[in-house]
């Protein structure tokens, strides 16, 4: 591979003009490249556990509900959930009806093969890109899942049995939450731990490459 | 010393005749006793008792030690809280030969065992009556199979079954002309039967493995052998006189009567042989499927072997004096039977058993069967027993507990050496007594249940009928010590335990929507409808928190056959829906989550009739109702139904 002769005598050779596009065409380490492999295969995770879990107490629920947040479905009480809801007006939710439970593992797919091709490639500039897109995608959905929560918390039947006003039913995003007679809390899943995890390990991965390109450069 | 043993001796004698004079001492508890019983709010108890209802037909479900009542399982009886009995679903549960008999006496439970253990997999439990043995599930609570025993006369001793579950027996009580015939009472021969019900060892499901034809005396109880006694059961018996008038006295003269030990095994073998007639005979068999759908098939012709044509598969022991019980040691060694007339406990050997049989050791022969020398196979007389001694349990720790019935009293008592050693009072009048696994081969111990007769004072009076009782007692010590009275339902006749580890995880929480075949369930509301065939119309309706779909319908005639199919849609854990409309000459439904169950219901006026939601489900259970709309026979009023529209 030319590209990494060219790398190789970069520090030696003093190089250092057009820095801003010659720092992505630095290749990594092996190391490197075989934890950005790594980082990106432990997303595929999400196929075997659940994103997101978010769980409910109430006096009569000693046991608890728990609805399971996956990257393709939603599993768990989800029937007596929806059975609760109704009483609040909330619509029902239905799986099939979420698009991005269709797309989502595509968007999951793209992103180990995304990381696995920049691992391939070498190039520091893959490592950032993917960490970005990583990052992009990660806000998104959890934009995305707050927008699913505000819309099923606000959007209520007027007709409802339980009207209360000024109540919304909004679940958190993240932590605990009283909501009439249940406590709903809500945590990463298996596979949200690792996404976070991944996140976080590709974060570090582009400090340790950004430091160990300036120390080169110095 | 001495001064403080007599002090503390005086002191003793004090309180009993202080505990004797005035009330609202507690008599016989000792002072530690509440400690022992109380399971603190939210906990659990140690073990499940599973007491017979008696005359209520049903079983009873106690915690122990606290004595808390956790379920009633009806059995035998309709019970209008569950719609036992009232649902088409369980309604053949109570068929007979007679057709639909909704109520029987209810004596004695047993828990299946394997290798002589309990499993924890079913409890099975007789009717007197009308003789008959169900089979309960222990993973719903639930009666699941009855099956009506041919050619009897009140089927008490029973269901107690052999050392895997391989049979539960039954023998009658009141003998009658076998076959049934119409003969004059007195100076008529009749006969007793000895019915072996085979249980198969995967799905429970019972059918009349064979019949033994015996003399006609009254048989009263039976157990099955143990380890090396394994394949031998054992019937008491009284009226050997053959009375059929006035038994308090006629059947009480002779001072032996006996014990039948039956080889089933033998009997099995000389069944495969053919040495069996079937009898021509009508019995009802009912199964609930899995859809909990309980039918009824009425068989006839079962075997029925003459023990002179199968010699060797009955021999007497004989055994003073109308001996009620007859319980088996946890070794299978011991069989000791309650000559509940008699002065002395007698113990019976069965290695001696053996012998006498190999050596011949005959007294006599009765309608050909041996009657083994009384001497050949006593182990040994337990002295002074007290009066009236009934049924006796073990402890497997070589001690034996026997309940008397006259001098009210639980006599703890050394197997081997053959003395009392612990005597404790009941109050009043016990009857059966149990002690966990008491009758197994690994009794659990610790606690022994006094099953009493009458209350008398223990209780709040309630006008002349008052409570049934049982009392607990710690045996865990040298000395037996009282700890808590509590009410009963029925007369508890006998009773098991288990500890609650061993059935507590596999209880079912709820039916599984999805595996409900039940052919007029509906899995979702878009399913709810009304269809009209002929006079009968079928409503196939949801429950959900708060809500019938149908909740308005339209288009039933007066003289209909109306059946509500309810499927309760739920899923979650004790949300059970009811479901009673007005007018129903019989109950209501309990419907539990993701169950089908159907209501007939025949409307004789025209007019709009409620029916609503009978078990508090939700905060909107009270608006869980709708109407039914029924018009004038004729009438061209369509057929109409929605909910919310």
């Amino acid at each position: 591979m030319s590209a990494i002769t060219v790398t190789v005598a970069t520090p030696g050779s003093g190089v250092v003009a057009g820095e801003g596009t010659m720092a992505g065409q630095r290749p990594m380490p092996g190391w490197t490249r075989v934890l950005l492999a790594g980082t990106a295969i432990a997303l595929l995770t999400t196929f075997v556990a659940p994103l997101w879990h978010i769980a409910l107490k109430a006096p009569q629920y000693p046991e608890g509900l728990g609805m399971y947040i996956w990257s393709n479905r939603i599993t768990g009480d989800l029937r007596s959930i929806n059975g609760l809801n109704h009483y609040i007006g909330m619509k029902t939710i239905h799986p099939e009806a979420i698009p991005e439970l269709r797309f989502m593992p595509n968007i999951v797919i793209g992103l180990v093969l995304a990381g696995l091709l920049a691992a391939g490639w070498g190039r520091r500039a893959g490592l950032f890109v993917w960490t970005g897109l990583f990052t992009i995608g990660a806000l998104v959905g959890l934009a995305d899942f707050w927008r699913w929560g505000y819309d099923y918390g606000h959007n209520l039947d007027p007709e409802a049995a339980i009207k209360i006003p000024g109540m919304s039913y909004q679940p958190p995003l993240i932590g605990p939450k009283q909501l009439l007679n249940f406590e709903a809390t809500s945590w990463p899943g298996l596979a949200g731990w690792v996404a976070i995890a991944a996140l976080l390990a590709a974060f570090g991965l582009c400090w340790l490459e950004w430091r160990r390109g300036r120390l080169a450069r110095s | 010393m001495g001064a403080t043993r007599f002090s503390a001796g005086l002191t003793s004698l004090l309180l009993m005749l202080a505990g004797g004079c005035s009330k609202g001492t507690p008599i016989g508890a000792s002072a530690d006793a509440a400690s022992k019983v109380y399971v603190a709010p939210g906990q659990y108890d140690e073990l499940y008792a599973f007491m017979s209802g008696g005359f209520s037909g049903n079983v009873t479900v106690y915690g122990l030690p606290s004595g808390r009542l956790l379920q009633q399982i009806p059995v035998f009886s309709q019970y209008p809280e569950k719609g036992y009995g009232y649902s088409e679903e369980t309604k053949a549960l109570l068929n007979t030969s007679f057709g639909f008999v909704p109520w029987d006496d209810a004596h004695h439970p047993q828990l299946s065992t394997t290798a002589g253990e309990q499993d924890g997999r079913w409890l099975f439990i007789n009717g007197n009556n009308t003789p008959r043995i169900a089979r309960l599930d222990l993973t719903r609570f639930e009666t699941d199979e009855t099956i009506e025993i041919p050619n009897s006369g009140g089927g008490h001793a029973s269901p107690f079954l052999t050392e895997n579950t391989e049979y539960v027996v039954s023998a009658t009580r009141f003998s009658v002309p076998t076959p049934q015939a119409d003969v004059p009472i007195e100076g008529s021969k009749f006969g007793g039967m000895l019915t072996f019900v085979k249980v198969d060892k995967a799905s429970g499901h019972m059918s009349v493995g064979f019949q033994i034809h015996m003399p006609g005396f009254d048989y009263d109880l039976s157990r099955s052998g143990k380890g090396p006694s394994h394949g031998w059961s054992f019937f008491s018996s009284y009226n050997t006189e053959e009375a059929k008038t006035l038994l308090e006295r006629n059947a009480s003269q002779k001072d032996k009567d006996f014990i039948a030990a039956v080889n089933w095994k033998q009997a099995e073998q000389c069944v495969a042989d053919g040495k069996a007639k079937p009898w021509p005979t009508r019995y009802a068999h009912n199964l609930r499927d899995v859809n909990g759908i309980a039918r009824t098939e009425m068989l006839a012709d079962e075997p029925v072997l003459e023990p002179k044509d199968c010699p060797g598969i009955v021999y007497f022991l004989p055994t003073p004096k109308s001996p009620h019980g007859v319980d088996v040691d946890p070794s299978g060694e011991y069989i000791v039977g309650g000559g509940k007339l008699a002065t002395v406990l007698p113990v019976h050997s069965f290695s001696k058993m053996q012998k006498a049989i190999a050596d011949k050791a005959f007294e006599t022969e009765i309608d050909g069967i041996p009657v083994l020398k009384y001497e050949a196979v006593n182990a040994c007389e337990v002295q002074k027993p007290g009066l009236g001694p009934l049924h006796t349990e073990f402890d497997g720790k070589g001690f034996a507990y026997t309940s008397v019935f006259l001098s009210s009293e639980i006599i703890k008592w050394d197997l081997k050496k053959c003395v009392v050693v612990d005597r404790v009072p009941t109050y009043y009048s016990i009857g059966h007594l149990m002690i966990p696994g008491g009758d197994t081969r690994k009794p659990y111990g610790k606690y022994v249940v006094a099953l009493n007769k009458i209350t008398k004072d223990r209780y709040l009076p309630t006008g002349p009928d008052l409570t049934q009782s049982a009392q607990l007692y710690d045996i865990s010590g040298d000395k037996m010590k009282l700890l808590l009275d509590f009410p009963t339902t029925g007369e508890p006749h006998y009773a098991q335990a288990i500890p609650a580890g061993k059935i507590r995880d596999q209880q079912l929480k709820t039916f599984a929507l999805a595996e409900n075949h039940h052919p007029q369930a509906i899995k979702t509301e878009k399913d709810a409808k009304v269809v009209r065939e002929g006079n009968k119309v079928h409503v196939y309706m949801t429950a959900i928190r708060s809500h019938f779909m149908p909740d308005n319908i339209e288009g039933v005639q007066v003289g209909d056959e109306v059946y509500f199919h309810i499927t309760n849609l739920e899923q979650d854990w004790d949300v059970p829906h009811g479901f009673a409309v007005m007018g129903a000459l019989n109950g209501e439904l309990l419907v539990m989550p993701g169950q089908t169950l159907t209501l007939a219901w025949k409307p004789d006026r025209a007019g709009i009739f409620p029916f609503y939601c009978t078990d508090f489900c939700s905060a909107l259970h009270q608006e869980m109702q709708g109407y039914i709309r029924v018009s004038p026979k004729g009438s061209g009023t369509k057929v109409l139904f929605n909910t919310g529209q």
